[in-house]
């Protein structure tokens, strides 16, 4: 599935210095949206390799919403190159896009499940829209449902659970197709400090089963606890890559 | 499974849609219908010109004692210009296919028949209408030519021709067929952006769904597939609606009220009816998914 990134030609090859399996590559992206003068992205280029875990922080307005979307290929840059599990998301045509999030789950802040169908439900929704077979849906839904500790609550409706249950249910839909790149878009912003803990633990389960996770958030008590790489957005560029890195210096 | 679920998809949206699909039915039902019935009555004007054409006939009209045109100054007709004007139209041969001379004695019979519950009768006397030559053309358009060859001919008050008067009758319903068929049309408009404005109201209704489905990779076809599904079934459950109308009006009011009462005349058959059905049916569908179509692409894109 991923391919060695050599192929991308020797300028790519050459700021890589182990040349390792990277899920994702931005190159010289810039975003420019018709509303704005300043752009989203300015010249963003950063790699992030098969299996890791990392984190996006910086202010709101700074671009951290339009990286993942650039990831989702719900917009596409103005210029530069975003590379995705091998792919050049320029190159790829539309009939394609549905193929690449298939390869990529997705969390939010508010959820996004839906209200009148069940725990179970709305995990195996994600499975019956790409045509999966009954049989295998049945499978892997209680699988997932035990991964993410709802093992027990398959017939509970969203507004019966808390909301770290909740965003429970949303991760085991967003993994149940065992996607090699989770995106998490401040997953941990409408919950308390001892819920997010339990998030951050099954977000980390996630990562050490293989899948790739990118957070964006605004806890530092998470980031700095948690200790893996960091990425620090501010107005559109790029202002610190640190492997085990904290939330902020002077914050 | 994917039939099963795009099936319950649909159900639900069609549940969740009541009124407005309902109105879709009806307005699919009502504009199919009139789209049917102008195709009905052009259906029927050819029918009735097929019927007519073949039995319509020139008349020639020979002065009678009180006529006053010009061509009759000479008073009444003299026998030399009766054979004369016979052996003309004889020579007209094969454009004419057949003469017939109606004598006064014949015409005042035919005219006693026609109006013979009428008071009318009473008021005319023997020997007020003219005397006739009955002309059968072979082919009905050529009018003209026994027109100029006879007209204003002294001995001949008038040259009819009845295909004229038929032809008036046709323009009006040619004209209500028309008017059947515009209305049809703006119905068919309305349909169409009921259809759209529906789509819009279910895709903004459904779109936590279907931004789910965009965001797990769902395809496009898949997450349009039930929104033109129930357009698809609104309008296919309004054109049932049109074409059980539709075969309701032939079977009920043309066979059972109007083919008896106007016997002397002939009704579309059956054969109209099956071959505007299915084009009734493909219209209102087609109309319906392209609107559905256009709509999604725009509100429900990748």
């Amino acid at each position: 599935m991923l391919r060695l990134w050599i192929a991308h030609g020797a300028c790519a090859a050459a700021r890589l210095p182990y040349g390792g399996l990277l899920v994702i590559l931005f190159d010289r992206v810039t975003k420019l949206y018709a509303s704005q003068q300043r752009p989203a992205l300015d010249e963003l280029s950063l790699e992030i390799e098969k299996g890791e875990f990392v984190f996006l922080v910086g202010p709101s307005g700074s671009g951290k919403s339009t990286f993942l979307r650039l990831i989702l290929r719900e917009e596409a840059p103005t210029r530069g190159s975003v590379w995705v599990a091998g792919k050049d998301l320029g190159k790829l045509s539309n009939w394609k896009i549905p193929a690449l999030r298939r390869q990529i789950g997705t969390v939010f802040q508010d959820f996004r499940l839906l209200p009148n169908k069940t725990v179970a439900e709305n995990v195996a929704f994600a499975l019956e829209v790409i045509g999966k077979p009954k049989s295998h849906i049945k499978k892997v839904v209680p699988e997932v449902l035990e991964v993410v500790g709802l093992d027990g609550k398959e017939l509970r409706r969203p507004d019966e659970l808390s909301g770290g249950e909740q965003q429970r249910v949303a991760i085991a839909r967003a993994f149940v197709n065992r996607p090699m790149l989770l995106i998490a878009d401040e997953p941990t912003g409408n919950l308390d400090p001892g819920t997010s803990v339990g998030i951050m633990k099954l977000l980390d389960r996630i990562n050490r089963l293989g899948t790739t996770v990118v957070m964006s958030t605004h806890d530092s008590a998470i980031v700095d606890q948690m200790r893996r790489r960091v990425i620090e957005l501010e107005g559109g560029h790029l202002v610190r890559d640190q492997s085990r890195g904290v939330y902020g210096y002077a914050r | 499974m994917r039939v099963q679920f795009v099936a319950s998809e649909v159900g639900s949206g069609l549940r969740r849609n009541l009124t407005m699909t309902l109105a879709v039915i009806i307005t699919v039902a009502v504009s199919l219908g009139l789209f049917g019935a102008s195709l009905l009555v052009r259906a029927q004007v050819s029918t009735m010109k097929d019927f007519w054409y073949d039995k319509v006939e020139v008349s020639i009209f020979l002065c009678g004692k009180g006529s006053d045109t010009p061509s009759c100054s000479g008073g009444p007709v003299t026998d030399a210009q009766r054979d004369q004007i016979e052996a003309d139209l004889e020579s007209l041969k094969p454009i004419v296919e057949s003469i017939y001379y109606e004598s006064k004695a014949e015409a005042y019979e035919r005219f006693k028949e026609q109006f013979k519950n009428s008071p009318i009768v009473d008021n005319v006397s023997q020997g007020a209408l003219p005397e006739s030559f009955r002309v059968k053309l072979s082919d009905p358009t050529k009018y003209d030519v026994v027109a100029s060859a006879f007209a204003g001919r002294p001995g001949i008050e008038q040259v009819n021709d009845q295909r004229q008067i038929l032809d008036k009758f046709f323009r009006l319903l040619g004209g209500l067929q028309l008017i059947a068929l515009l209305i049809a049309i703006s119905m068919l408009i309305v349909t169409v952006l009921l259809i759209v404005n529906t789509m819009r109201v279910a895709a903004f209704s459904r779109r936590r769904e279907t931004s789910i489905m965009r965001l797990v990779g769902a395809s496009n076809f898949y997450i349009q597939l039930p929104f033109l599904l129930e357009a698809a079934f609104a309008a296919g459950a309004g054109a049932i609606l049109a074409i059980g109308t539709l075969v309701l009006t032939k079977a009920v009011i043309i066979d059972g009220v109007l083919a008896p009462s106007f016997q002397f005349t002939a009704f579309v058959g059956w054969d109209a009816v099956v071959t505007i059905a299915p084009l009734m049916l493909i219209t209102g569908v087609l109309l319906a998914g392209l609107a559905a179509f256009f709509t999604l692409r725009k509100y429900l894109r990748v």
